[in-house]
């Protein structure tokens, strides 16, 4: 089975994939502003003495799928599979359009950015991840939550701000952190994740060659959008991640907007997997509304990481099908953009490719359905029930060492203080 | 690093050049280069990066080459080492210790005489310490790499050549304490770091002139140890706090504020706070004297405040 990542001298170059209409080329909506390179362009001198090649996987994936036919055992899930990829992404679904109700009832507040649509990308990845595996995100962090297996109930909690949420409500709808899970957030501010999760990277190198722990293979995820490869932490890490080799996969989920600043008129090369190449990695650029293709490439990329062989960078085409956030009036997208991605819906793409396939029948993809909507009605009511933080939760984590608050006039650590957590602002 | 594996450093040429004030001298060599890390230029990235280890279970230390370079890293020691503690709701701790020396050098430039204690001092959830003489600065280094806290520790340039006998034992100081320099009874004067060394210049001829000043080097930049601080105030009425970061919200303007909060009954009178002059370093040898706070000006302000 040829691997995406095969040693072959030439980076071939996406746009071949024109030639070739049943494949999704490179679209948005400003197809007509894209310039063409040539195609005739002999490779460089540097570029052949490169290892890796940049394919356009879908290619691949098209032609293993055409290729052999479509019996059961040459199918590129089982069923097991495909049911467990269903099920996250319409509980990914579900629960953002759940997100947007609450918010309109005014039961969540702040900044809330939905993922709808990208389900694909959350679910192709994380599903292939261990529990010691760690992702990262940006604040469109919901989904990967849930991906990586938050409960949905913590996740709906610390949307309300209760206690009972994943950061006891103090992190909210960009802060989603789970110690258990592994997930090491949610951030506010773009690109402020990603070296962050090229330090837990570095933590799992380490483990294995400074601590000797054989079995530290553990591979970190991280998620951001096209926005954030326009910005220095992103070329920063993707150069220390190559250099030293972290078990680190750099998924670009380009949805082609950033807010209401269109990729194209962002970036002066705007197709960001030849960016990885230029600091030594593979690039590879997939159908991000597929969860079958990146799910292949993601295996590849994953598997990559955990044999030491360093880092990737996967630019997934992708797309939001609602505004940035739930405050976005999202007047700038044209209509026939947004009419031409809701026919890639991921979901319904996976539902018929295993309905054709013979794989499931519609009424167990409807029992799923029923299911995710009762866990998502569950996780609403468990937050409406739970307790809004008390006064005393105010300054409980500042510090891990609350010795930090320093000493008193009275020569006591203030934190020794029983009263010290229900005292004013200014202690 | 001995004790506990998981500690390492990060920073600009920490390894093979062993740091560019050679503070980690020959470490490289017995550690090797994980562990040692010797980093692309690019500040905001590798802290970043630091803190991703930190919370997953490393304990590394972060040199900023010149203090003044982690401006570019305020982006994740303001967002992410001060704040993940709270916004993970606890989950994560961030045990790094950001280090690296600063203030002002023997013309240096605007640019490599920065105090940033002043620009930090406001970010919740870390803790600030300068360290002034060798005791101190093994001490608090040490209590500062075993403290689940972030903690910064702010060095300077000009003190590397200092040379001081001591303990061999091991020894830990406390990251929130001030230090007892010279006990006295007329003013309290309270530094830290570098300007430490020009008080007790000053107290030299203040002694010769019959004052009895007590100085305390506060160590502790946030929080402030006001237990010490306290008994002083109360025991002279008078307080002097000189220091080297600009006097536009800078150190002694929080502490003058937390004495006046706390111990304002206890003043004779206001609180007097020599600073540098709010300008940018000059490079002349002359201006940049006239920058920073000299001897002869604390003997003029302790003459005037005990009057």
């Amino acid at each position: 089975m040829s691997s995406a990542f095969s040693a072959i001298n030439t980076i071939q170059p996406l746009h071949r994939t024109i030639d070739n209409p049943s494949v999704s080329p490179f679209l948005g909506s400003t197809h007509k502003l894209r310039s063409f390179p040539a195609c005739n362009r002999a490779p460089s001198a540097s570029s052949i003495r490169r290892q890796f090649s940049v394919v356009a996987v879908s290619d691949v994936v098209k032609q293993q799928k055409t290729k052999s036919g479509s019996s059961l055992s040459n199918l590129l899930i089982t069923k097991e599979e495909g049911l467990e990829l269903y099920e996250d992404m319409v509980l990914g679904r579900s629960f953002e359009d759940m997100c947007a109700q609450m918010y309109y009832r005014g039961k969540m507040f702040g900044f809330v950015h939905l993922y709808n649509g990208q389900e694909a990308v959350s679910t192709g990845f994380i599903k292939l991840l261990t529990k010691e595996d760690c992702i990262v995100s940006t604040y469109r962090d919901h989904v990967h939550a849930l991906s990586k297996g938050v409960p949905a109930r913590q996740v709906m909690s610390e949307l309300f701000g209760k206690t009972t949420g994943c950061c006891r409500g103090q992190g909210g709808s960009m802060h989603m952190f789970s110690e258990e899970y592994n997930v090491l957030g949610g951030f506010a501010f773009i690109g402020e994740g990603i070296p962050v999760s090229t330090g837990a990277a570095f933590t799992s190198k380490y483990r294995r060659e400074v601590l000797k722990e054989a079995n530290s293979d553990q591979v970190t995820l991280a998620f951001f959008g096209d926005g954030t490869c326009n910005n220095g932490q992103f070329f920063e890490c993707l150069n220390m991640a190559a250099l030293w080799k972290l078990p680190i996969v750099f998924v670009v989920e380009n949805n082609l907007w950033a807010i209401g600043m269109s990729h194209l008129r962002a970036t002066s090369d705007p197709e960001i997997w030849k960016k990885g190449p230029a600091f030594g990695m593979p690039g590879v650029h997939i159908d991000g509304m597929d969860v079958l293709k990146v799910r292949e490439v993601a295996k590849e990329a994953v598997e990559r990481a955990r044999r030491g062989e360093g880092p990737t960078l996967i630019e997934c085409e992708t797309y939001r099908f609602r505004g940035h956030s739930l405050a976005d009036p999202d007047e700038l997208r044209d209509p026939a953009e947004k009419a031409h991605y809701a026919t890639r819906d991921p979901i319904a793409a996976l539902k018929k490719y295993m309905i054709e396939n013979k794989l499931v029948n519609e009424a167990e993809l409807k029992a799923i359905d029923k299911k995710i909507d009762e866990v998502v009605e569950d996780a609403v009511e468990f937050a409406d029930a739970s307790p809004h933080p008390a006064r005393s939760q105010l300054l409980e984590n500042v510090f891990a060492d609350p010795k930090g608050f320093g000493i008193g006039p009275d020569g006591r650590y203030r934190c020794e203080d029983p009263k010290f957590t229900e005292g004013t602002a200014h202690v | 690093m001995e004790r506990d594996a998981r500690v390492c450093v990060i920073g600009e040429d920490v390894g093979h050049y062993g740091g560019s004030y050679k503070v980690t001298k020959d470490l490289a060599n017995k550690y090797g280069d994980l562990r040692v890390l010797d980093t692309p230029i690019a500040e905001n990235s590798f802290t970043g990066m630091a803190i991703g280890a930190a919370m997953t279970g490393l304990r590394p230390i972060i040199e900023g080459m010149n203090m003044g370079f982690l401006l570019l890293a305020f982006n994740q020691i303001s967002n992410n080492c001060g704040m993940l503690h709270y916004t993970s709701g606890g989950q994560f701790t961030i045990p790094v210790v950001i280090r690296g020396p600063g203030g002002v050098g023997r013309q240096l430039g605007a640019e490599h005489s920065q105090r940033l204690e002043s620009y930090f001092q406001s970010i919740p959830g870390i803790q600030m310490v300068a360290c002034s003489t060798p005791y101190n600065a093994k001490g608090l280094m040490k209590a500062a790499i075993r403290s689940e806290n972030p903690v910064i520790l702010f060095e300077h340039v000009l003190l590397y050549n200092l040379k001081e006998r001591i303990p061999d034992e091991e020894y830990v100081l406390n990251l929130e304490e001030a230090e007892m320099v010279r006990p006295g009874e007329h003013i309290t004067i309270l530094t830290y770091s570098r300007m430490r060394y020009h008080v007790m210049q000053a107290a030299k001829t203040l002694v010769n002139k019959g004052y009895d000043p007590e100085v305390i080097d506060i160590r502790s930049l946030k929080p402030f140890d006001l237990h010490t601080i306290g008994n002083s105030v109360k025991k002279t009425h008078r307080v002097l706090i000189v220091e080297e970061c600009m006097r536009t919200g800078g150190i002694g303007a929080s502490l003058t504020t937390a004495i006046n909060e706390n111990f304002h009954d206890y003043l004779d009178a206001p609180v007097v706070c020599l600073s540098s002059q709010d300008v940018p370093t000059p490079y002349a040898g002359t201006l940049e004297e006239w920058t920073v706070v000299q001897p002869t000006q604390i003997v003029t302000a302790v003459e005037q405040l005990c009057h």
